[in-house]
């Protein structure tokens, strides 16, 4: 049976840090990690997942609207190639094709093997899941459970990882990959209930750790959403692909302040809720008369922004979504959440009046790079899946396409991990003196004399010059601007320094995130510096459309000789032919796309 | 820079054009006064803490606050900040509440005092150890079937099944819980979170595990003396007494002390027909 261990011994032994062995150390709990967990598990290989949060806690549980997958239930024509179709329309066509590819084709077996373990989904008359229509899928494909469907899926990946081996350390994080010989053998955490040290030895680390939203004040993100897989891949020699590309969520929480950035789930939009303007205008009809309010996130996201920023906004700042039409009965069977969501939190009645809503950050696409067969990154025994890992989503994300993306690439990454472990004879030795200069820089903040910067403080000058300057319609004196400010944020660095002792102490924890935070607003400046063009997500304002030449390449993302940040311009290999010929007559030109109409599919 | 690109510049920046947008709503300098507690194993005692009232702003926003401008070591647990993950439970004035769904307002200028949980062992100011409760989740046997999906389940067949679904894990029933929080048998009461559990494997019409032996002996289910503590606390409205917890009752009614199941059980076995529909009908 799996033992749960809360924060490491309790035997108050006064070692400097205890050593664990697994086979495979999966890094973060959500839906991916846990997959992962599961295959690995499955093998008969020890496993341990280490979780910054309690079991069950990680950002998937906010996931609302559904899973995507071409079960066909609902509109039987549905099929995998059209889900890779809409997947690579959505993501500008730099998604990795491949990805792409076997997402669209494994999603509805993640769907039933969920299933399987024991997770209900609303039903269809005929007695089969039912799909819920999405922006920017051609049919109804989000297999759903009212609006909390990565409840569902978080509860019974949880369920499933309790009843293997694996071992769980919950409330504990990893500060350092460790490397020998070139390949990655094990990590160090300390425990957040009371600071001690363990020191992880495993012949392969599976990267599960999401994404890095707490970089902008305007955030649907939880406190986790730090990006510390990122930039332990980085440090440790894995590339990144397409950091500049942050998704905007087009309907966040407006009002009261306390809840600005809160998800709205595109479930309401999906269950036909229109977007108005203050003049009462339909105004999606401006921007995508043919999908209207069900078209891309990125598209949707910049409509209302457009329509705030020309004069045609809310009371406090957003637009209206009114799903009143749906009836108080519909609404509680559909999107109980959301009604319970703006009663309580802002005294909005969602059956008789509308949501005020603005963007919001949500998602990040880019990510660590991997091999889509196996999750492998270039760094032998490093595999990353889920949020944290990048190709897949391309320049914007689909809504639905991340819950079939953390199961479909989970289960791969556990896989691969698995074969690796299985093949390998190399020791996991990690020198001591290694793990002891990491214990220093990890306490140095509580420990050291000097020093008067609060992380807290910090993180939020960083988090508002993200918000002036990366935001979803940027420029390039704006984005080097912002450099200019993350840059001297980074020089500040040495300075912070936290009260208190190693017992639960938030203070501590935070002086360890925000080198993170710092160091992934950096390279998400630079990257977007480079993408000088208008493309899912990144929206330069100087800049009138797609560059033809970037539509072929992905921005790879390497820490150089030097430790600065060293960025490619890597051109794709070409789509094979019977993928090409899926998109040919959707996109005239491949590399550009379609460029016409006032807000172009670009 | 030409008019045009001065515009562009223009937009850019007002792209953050509320970000103070909370200092802003700070109530004409009005504040609030939390208590709350600061301790660890060894004892404690409540601090007062003032900071700007900001309108709409919930308990754990105040907690924040403190922690990010008064307290940095100020324990506190939470994630989503929306009501869907139940990490941020505690107790305000003495009763368990989600910090992030609980707003300052309500408590109308009266006294705020913030604890942890007290059903289970203190770590710090806020945060209790509740890693009790997943070994209690590791103990009940998971959903089995021997049917292979995709299943043909019908609305009716499941939409009981959604109420025990929407737990959010926040482990406040278990707080309130008195055979848990005042008589302390953690070692033999499962508690209400786990009957809810329970509640949807039994009642799932593909599962095929039996669970009743284990709720009536391991998990203590006799226990609960139906005072419903724990349906006025659930942040999700789940009916854990009347939904959950007396239909198991029931069930193992059924099962252990029915004269004629009795004598089937000796002749049988353990083995028993289940309830509920099967594969579709």
């Amino acid at each position: 049976m799996t033992e749960v261990e809360n924060n490491g011994n309790r035997d108050g032994s006064r070692e400097r840090y205890e050593v664990r062995e697994h086979d495979v150390l999966i890094v973060g709990a959500g839906g991916a990690g846990l997959r992962a967990a599961v295959s690995a598990a499955e093998r008969g290989l020890s496993v341990g997942i280490v979780t910054k949060s309690l079991l069950g806690k990680a950002h998937t549980v906010m996931a609302e609207g559904g899973m995507a997958a071409a079960l066909g239930n609902v509109d039987p024509d549905d099929s995998w190639q059209q889900h890779f179709i809409d997947t690579m329309r959505s993501g500008k066509f730099i998604n990795n094709w491949r990805m792409a590819e076997i997402h669209a084709k494994e999603s509805p077996d993640r769907v039933y093997e969920l299933e399987q373990w024991g997770a209900l989904f609303n039903r269809t008359p005929e007695g089969k899941i039912s799909q819920r229509p999405f922006g920017g899928h051609t049919y109804r494909r989000l297999a759903h459970v009212g609006d909390r469907t990565g409840l569902e899926l978080i509860r019974t990946m949880q369920e499933k990882v309790l009843a293997t081996d694996a071992k769980v350390y919950m409330e504990t994080t990893i500060t350092k990959l460790f490397k020998k010989d070139g390949r990655v053998v094990g990590a160090l955490a300390y425990t957040r209930e009371n600071g001690k040290f363990v020191l992880f030895r495993a012949k392969a680390v599976v990267m599960a750790t999401g994404g890095w939203g707490r970089i902008f004040k305007v955030t649907s993100n939880s406190w986790e959403g730090t990006g510390d897989g990122v930039v332990l891949a980085y440090d440790a020699g894995a590339e990144l692909v397409d950091m500049e590309m942050m998704q905007f969520h087009p309907t966040g929480m407006v009002w009261p302040p306390g809840v600005r950035g809160l998800l709205v789930t595109e479930g309401v939009r999906g269950e036909g809720g229109l977007l108005r303007n203050s003049k009462g205008e339909r105004y999606m009809e401006k921007y995508d008369p043919e999908k209207m309010e069900l078209s891309t996130r990125d598209v949707v996201a910049r409509a209302n922004y457009t329509e705030v920023q020309e004069g045609r906004g809310s009371e406090h700042g957003g637009v209206y979504l009114d799903i009143t039409h749906l009836g108080y009965e519909g609404i509680m069977k559909k999107l109980p959440t959301m009604h319970e969501q703006f009663l309580k939190l802002a005294d909005i009645d969602i059956s008789k009046e509308p949501m005020e809503v603005f963007p919001t950050v949500h998602y990040t696409m880019g990510g660590i790079k991997v091999d889509p067969e196996t999750c492998a990154t270039n760094v032998p025994g490093l595999y990353a899946a889920g949020e944290c890992a990048g190709g897949l989503h391309g320049a914007n994300r689909l809504g639905g396409n991340s819950l079939s993306d953390l199961l479909v690439f989970g289960r791969r990454a556990g896989d691969g991990a698995s074969e690796y472990v299985a093949q390998s004879t190399h020791s996991a030795e990690i020198a001591e003196s290694d793990v002891l200069t990491e214990m220093a820089r990890v306490l140095e903040p509580l420990e050291k004399e000097e020093g008067d910067e609060s992380p807290y403080l910090m993180q939020q000058e960083l988090q508002e010059a993200m918000m002036e300057h990366a935001n979803l319609m940027r420029t390039g004196d704006s984005l080097e601007e912002g450099l200019g400010k993350v840059l001297a944020l980074k020089d500040r660095l040495p300075g912070v320094k936290v009260g208190g002792t190693r017992l639960f102490n938030p203070g501590w924890h935070t002086a360890q995130d925000i080198r993170y935070l710092i160091q992934i607003s950096e390279i998400i400046l630079r990257t977007a510096m480079l993408r000088t063009e208008r493309r899912g997500a990144q929206w330069r304002l100087d800049y009138d459309g797609p560059d033809d030449d970037l539509g072929k390449i992905n921005f790879i993302v390497t820490k150089d000789e030097q430790g600065e940040i060293g960025i490619e311009r890597r051109e794709f290999p070409p789509m094979p032919e019977h993928l090409r010929e899926l998109v040919e007559d959707k996109v005239p030109d491949m590399a550009g796309g379609e460029k016409r109409g006032p807000e172009s599919q670009f | 820079m030409d008019s045009n690109a001065a515009n562009e510049k223009d937009m850019a920046s007002k792209a953050h054009a509320d970000v103070h947008a909370d200092e802003k709503a700070t109530v004409d300098g009005r504040t609030a006064k939390l208590k709350i507690f600061r301790g660890d194993r060894q004892g404690g005692r409540e601090v007062e803490y003032e900071i700007p009232l900001v309108e709409g702003m919930v308990v754990l926003d105040a907690v924040l606050n403190i922690q990010a401008h008064q307290a940095p070591d100020l324990a506190v647990r939470w994630n989503c900040k929306a009501a869907h993950c139940g990490s941020c439970s505690a107790e305000i004035n003495g009763k368990p509440k989600l910090l992030c769904k609980a707003r300052v307002e309500e408590y109308d200028g009266g006294e705020i005092h913030v604890a942890p949980l007290q059903a289970f062992p203190i770590i710090k100011d806020l945060v209790s150890d509740v890693s009790w409760n997943y070994e209690v989740s590791r103990g009940i046997k998971p959903f089995q079937s021997s049917e292979q999906a995709p299943f043909t389940m019908y609305e009716e067949d499941v939409e009981r099944l959604y109420e025990p679904k929407k737990c959010i894990e926040c482990f406040m029933c278990q707080d309130v819980c008195h055979v848990l929080r005042t008589h302390h048998k953690h070692p033999e009461f499962a508690g209400p979170r786990f009957f809810v559990r329970n509640q949807w494997l039994e009642m799932h019409p593909m599962d095929e595990t039996e669970r009743l032996a284990d709720l009536k002996e391991k998990d203590g289910l006799g226990y609960c003396n139906i005072t419903k503590c724990c349906t006025e606390v659930c942040p999700v409205g789940i009916k854990i007494t009347d939904n959950s917890i007396i239909p198991l009752k029931e069930r193992v009614a059924d099962e252990y002390y029915d004269p004629a199941k009795w004598l089937m059980r000796k002749i049988r076995g353990n083995s028993r027909e289940r309830n509920g529909s099967r594969n579709g009908r």
